[in-house]
């Protein structure tokens, strides 16, 4: 060691980070597990925090050996970026930002950097502030490759719930013997039209249904792909037997139409789902008449 | 990428998820200047008419999109742009029914209707430049009849 000194440090900072925590891979390890990242995540036992710890160490130590101090994507991480991105994940779950997550990550900074320190003391100052900074650095990336997992993962989510969307929002409902309705609402972009075409179809079968109402009260815009993909279905529902009534066309929508020059006098239209239904039972031979109580006038 | 409180804005469209962008920015827009709901339902479905083009036709471009006065009058500018194949027979391709794809042919016929002022600049080979204008009142200038 003190040779090494007076020859003026052959060995890096980084490659002495890395050999410092390879070699206190325990004592950091035990010191983690009581660091609030890895405490409220493994409940169960603290073996299983130490352990969770001491794979995070070892992949540092792996990072710092290939001097890449400042690389998320160096190979060492590659090995625990499940396990962080599990723990991170668990954190979100139970509520933390993820600043706060992120700030939970820096504090497992402090017991590593004091222990190198101590480790570091029999040495120059200079040679303790390069060992310094290149640990600084390194648990910084350590942050950045557990914020990436995090925003990784909300990305995913929202792509999961996109999809979900597409099934959700299109419920097919059985207003009556053989009347189905489907209350449109959003965005009918081709992938939604397609999914309601195919949901609207799928009933009409299944429900025996002869009359099939789009409300389409719920779409804000109605221009001439919204208004093809409404003529599509209705001619599909058409050609399976059904009588397609495209209802909830507002003022504003009719106009707007209008103007577009879209020609929707082959699709039956109402002013309201509630017309739609009428119309629908009507068709069917039953009709809709107040029931008036004895003794009590019409409303 | 702005959208909402300021009413200039450039917005990208290069995807569907981009047409959902330029409607609501138009209709907010719309909205803050004063525009009747009709006038607003109008002025969104042509941005949206246009996009599309833009987006299915000129394979991507922008939308920008500035608050306008005239005489005191306010209203709202749109420019479609893109560096697509552009438009070889303008009278063709505006003429209703008229379609290079698989849509009604109604789109930019339809845009023309809905807005007070169209302009359309297009040649072979150097994208298309779409910009239509709307009023929240009475245009300023008597409306072309068609």
């Amino acid at each position: 060691m003190s040779e090494q000194e007076a020859e003026g440090h052959q060995v890096a900072p980084a490659q002495e980070v890395g050999d410092f925590l390879r070699l206190r891979r325990e004592q950091i390890a035990q010191r983690w597990a009581d660091a609030a990242l890895f405490r409220t995540v493994f409940t169960v036992s603290r073996d299983e925090a130490v352990e969770a710890g001491r794979a995070v160490v070892e992949a540092l130590a792996a990072v710092a050996a290939a001097e890449r101090l400042e690389d998320p994507e160096a190979d060492g991480f590659n090995v625990v970026r499940d396990q962080l991105a599990r723990t991170a994940a668990s954190r979100s779950r139970a509520g933390s930002t993820n600043s706060q997550i992120s700030t939970e990550v820096d504090a497992l900074r402090p017991p590593v950097l004091e222990l190198l320190v101590a480790d570091l003391s029999a040495r120059g100052e200079e040679h303790v502030r390069e060992c310094t900074t290149a640990l600084t650095v390194l648990m910084g990336t350590l942050r950045m490759v557990v914020l990436e997992t995090l925003l990784t993962a909300g990305q995913e989510l929202i792509e999961r719930q996109r999809l979900q969307l597409l099934e959700v929002a299109t419920p097919v409902i059985k207003l009556w013997e053989g009347i189905v309705a489907v209350p449109l609402i959003g965005t009918l972009d081709s992938a939604r039209s397609q999914v309601v075409m195919e949901t609207l179809l799928d009933s009409i079968v299944e429900q025996h249904a002869r009359f099939a109402i789009l409300d389409i009260t719920g779409v804000p815009t109605v221009d001439s792909l919204v208004a093809q993909h409404l003529m599509k279905t209705v001619a599909a529902a058409r050609l399976m037997g059904a009588e397609c009534i495209v209802s909830g066309i507002r003022p504003a929508i009719a106009q707007t139409i209008v103007h577009l020059g879209i020609d929707l006098g082959t699709v039956m239209t109402r002013a309201s789902l509630a017309d739609a239904l009428a119309y629908a039972l009507r068709q069917q031979g039953a009709d809709i008449v107040a029931h008036v109580p004895d003794g009590a006038g019409p409303r | 990428m702005q959208t909402a409180g300021g009413l200039s804005a450039c917005l990208p469209i290069t995807s569907d998820l981009d047409l959902v962008w330029v409607r609501q920015h138009v209709r907010q827009a719309a909205a803050q200047l004063g525009f009747g709901l009709v006038a607003q339902t109008k002025l969104v479905t042509a941005a949206s008419e246009l996009a599309r083009n833009t987006l299915v036709h000129g394979g991507g471009g922008q939308m920008e999109c500035a608050p306008v006065n005239r005489g005191g009058v306010r209203g709202l500018r749109l420019t479609f742009s893109d560096e697509g194949p552009g438009i070889a027979d303008l009278d063709q391709a505006l003429r209703d029914g008229y379609t290079s794809a698989e849509g009604l042919g109604m789109g930019l016929g339809g845009a023309r209707r809905l807005v007070h002022e169209f302009d359309i600049d297009s040649s072979p080979g150097r994208g298309t430049t779409v910009t239509v204008a709307s009023w929240v009142s009475a245009p300023p200038r008597p409306r072309e009849e068609r």
